[in-house]
């Protein structure tokens, strides 16, 4: 199925605001970059650095973290990669540990400004291994910010989904590039990229941490996952914490999205958690939630979370517009509309989304949304261009077979979760129109509404019985939840609809005003008259 | 013999929970599949963990594994499992025939078409006897939806579903009248009715309301303020 959406994501990365100069293919050979040049703003730089590092000063490491680094990358380094670990060594007394997080700063931003190769991605593998190894050992000492810890396990994820999409794309690589792969037939393979995340939810025991924090044993949420009076290490532990949602991501793009929302799991997403302090973390997780729940059908499950996220956004994306991730909330954001749009459609509710976050939806994709009502042949193009704008890029996990004939077939994941989901959509397609002879009735008998619908009596009950089959989803303890917002029962031959009109929700609306005047209140009394 | 199958079943379900991305327990899992099937009990976790690992190594797939796993995904309706394990199976070995037909029958399960169902079961007897218990299984899945959808449902509309005809049909609505509260009642022009228990799902008067509940969590939020 032709779409309009380019899905091909190794040229167009749209993860960072991209100059239009970027280098092509194989960084560091143009305009003279000498790695081994160090100019002077870096040399101050990560001196301070690692000083700052040394002494756990967590506030400075994050103001050099994410606004010196982002400035002189902006500067100086706008087409060319940073100066090599090598050469910055001598000023930080070779310090191991901090090279290997140098690198990693290193190789993120090659991905960001410019193209890498094929030896880079492997290089950027091997460090990965050398830090995780690191860290699983327990003899990292410090305290960094949680934005970088959970930039490096998304960046960690995002190298390994763009190297199976590279490693995939057989036709044009040159004879040195297919040397490259079958040499280094380990980098990046899945068992590798799973097994570390796993390791680092398991050896940092997050999970226990978390239960205890329910029981109120332990202090997490609280601090944001610091020690502000021991001073012990936050690395591990988070790094733990954030592979949870690594591993979340992963799955959803294997295609397993039951294992992925069991990998969550230790997450409670309905509390404010570690998971929302970082704004790329927040989206990311509820993005994958959210879209495993759209396609394991639990679709009030998926608008729910959907809709706060958004409402987030919207509120708060304002006060994100200079940091490095504006470019990819945005992206993400509109996605996250377009799967909403999808959700609404094959789950119509009245009163679940709020109602800024529902007039940007009807700018946005009223009239796909009424196409994809009518369930004809328009209808499907459009679910089909929804989908693919706004799906994980899925991978195809495998070694690739190196030997002639050399195919493109990194969209072969992508086309099976398509056609599925295409195939789930089509099994839908006449509970539309059920769903709009019920709300004008308030019992209707099977009869006469067969003759309506145009279908015969045995076929009408099937209908009834697949829209009621539907709308039920089952949730992960075998419960059955339902779904539609019109509903019925049938006694003998009549139909009996019963449709949940939206009440009104005093309960939340005093909640809301009580707080909103208590704050008001204390800020008045704050102000001092003269 | 029973304490060393529960034993072995442990062990497998350990190994999912603790080092599931790991080639070497690919054959525990195969042995795991035919052990679900001969002891009629299921596993989705570990099935699911078994067909990642043959997307990992599509070389040492069985497709005779993948069929069984699909059927006891079939028999966990309503459950959505059968659609998980397809979006795990690359597109061509669903066009496997054994695998096109499951395909065609869970087709006809999702959309409630029981009549269809049972004719295309008929005719392929040799693939899905592998596995005990499947007619229970979907009769059961049969019934579910009949009383998600019917207070009174006319007996030949169960009889299509769960495909019994007859005096088997008699006895096992005798059965259910006498163990899942089943009432058996005279409809218009004397057809036999079946009353089905009462459920949320079937009298929405029973649905809790729960729309102007809320969560006990955010009312704490306003007691700092009560006090």
């Amino acid at each position: 199925m032709a779409s309009s959406y380019d899905y091909d994501d190794a040229s167009l990365d749209s993860r960072y605001a991209r100059p239009p100069s970027a280098g092509q293919g194989g960084a560091g050979t143009d305009q003279g970059y000498d790695p081994n040049f160090v100019p002077d703003s870096v040399k101050t730089f990560v001196v301070h650095l690692y000083r700052h590092i040394r002494e756990k000063n967590v506030y400075e490491i994050h103001q050099m973290y994410d606004g010196s680094f982002q400035r002189l990358s902006d500067r100086m380094f706008r087409e060319s990669p940073w100066p090599s670990v090598e050469a910055i060594a001598p000023y930080v007394d070779n310090d191991h540990v901090f090279c290997l997080l140098y690198r990693e700063m290193w190789f993120r931003h090659l991905y960001a400004r410019l193209s890498p190769t094929g030896r880079q991605r492997v290089e950027s593998w091997d460090n990965y291994c050398s830090l995780f190894s690191v860290v699983l050992h327990g003899v990292v000492n410090m305290q960094l910010p949680n934005q970088w810890l959970w930039d490096m396990v998304d960046e960690f994820v995002y190298q390994f989904q763009s190297y199976c999409q590279y490693r995939a794309k057989l036709k044009n690589k040159t004879e040195e590039e297919l040397q490259l792969l079958r040499q280094y037939d380990q980098a990046w393979n899945v068992y590798g990229v799973l097994n570390y995340l796993q390791a680092l939810v398991e050896k940092s025991a997050i999970t226990d941490v978390l239960e205890r924090e329910k029981e109120g044993l332990e202090q997490f949420t609280a601090t944001d996952g610091y020690d502000y009076e021991g001073g012990t290490s936050n690395v591990l532990k988070m790094l733990g914490y954030y592979s949870m949602i690594g591993l979340l991501r992963v799955h959803c793009l294997l295609g397993d999205y039951h294992t992925g929302l069991k990998c969550l799991a230790p997450i409670d997403i309905s509390q404010q958690g570690v998971y929302n302090v970082v704004i790329g973390s927040h989206i990311s997780t509820i993005y994958h939630y959210g879209f495993a729940n759209l396609m394991l059908r639990r679709y009030v499950e998926a608008i729910r979370e959907f809709n706060k996220i958004l409402l987030y956004i919207l509120k708060y994306k304002q006060y994100h517009q200079k940091s490095p991730q504006y470019d990819q909330i945005l992206k993400k954001n509109e996605q996250m509309y377009a799967l909403l749009a999808i959700c609404l459609s094959l789950c119509p509710q009245n009163n679940l989304v709020e109602e800024n976050v529902n007039s940007q939806l009807r700018d946005k994709y009223n009239e796909k949304m009424t196409k994809m009502l009518r369930y004809d042949d328009e209808a499907y193009a459009v679910y089909d261009e929804l989908f693919t704008y706004a799906c994980p890029k899925f991978i195809t996990p495998s070694a690739p077979v190196l030997e002639e004939p050399l195919t493109n077939y990194n969209q072969d994941a992508y086309r099976l979760q398509l056609k599925l989901f295409l195939y789930e959509v089509k099994q839908q397609q006449l509970l539309s129109g059920v769903r709009s002879f019920l709300k004008l009735y308030s019992t209707i008998s099977v009869g006469k509404l067969a003759a309506y619908m145009e279908v015969d009596e045995p076929t009408l009950r099937t209908i009834l019985m697949t829209y009621k089959h539907k709308m039920h989803a089952v949730d992960g303890d075998g419960k059955i939840i339902p779904n539609a917002d019109v509903d019925f029962y049938i006694s003998e031959d009549i139909v009996h609809v019963v449709e949940s009109k939206p009440t009104k929700r005093y309960g939340d609306y005093f909640l809301r005003q009580i707080l909103k005047f208590e704050e008001m209140i204390s800020e008045l009394d704050r102000i001092k008259l003269d | 013999m029973g304490r060393e199958q529960q034993q072995a079943a442990y062990t497998v379900e350990q190994l999912v929970a603790v080092n599931p991305y790991n080639p070497d327990i690919l054959t525990d899992l195969e042995n795991y599949v035919n052990e679900q099937v001969s002891s009629q009990t299921y596993s989705l976790d570990a099935n699911l963990c078994l067909l990642r690992l043959y997307q990992f190594e599509p070389g040492r797939m069985s497709v005779p594994i993948v069929v069984r796993i699909l059927i006891k995904a079939l028999m966990a309706m309503p459950a959505p499992d059968f659609s998980l394990c397809l979006f795990l199976i690359p597109e061509q070995v669903q066009m496997e025939e054994q695998i096109k037909t499951l395909i065609v029958l869970s087709h006809y399960l999702e959309t409630a078409r029981f009549r269809q169902f049972w004719e295309e079961a008929a005719k392929n007897r040799s693939t899905l006897e592998v596995v005990p218990g499947f007619e229970q299984a979907i009769q059961a899945y049969a019934i579910h939806v009949l009383s998600l959808t019917y207070q009174k449902v006319p007996r030949p509309v169960i009889a299509e579903a769960i495909n019994i005809e007859g005096l088997s049909l008699d006895k096992f609505l005798e059965y259910h009248v006498a163990n899942s509260g089943w009432v058996l009642e005279k409809g218009h022009s004397r057809s036999q009715l079946m009353v089905l228990p009462r459920n949320e799902f079937n009298h929405p008067e029973l649905k809790k309301n729960t729309v102007d509940g809320m969560p006990f969590e955010h009312v704490t939020r306003i007691f700092p303020i009560l006090s």
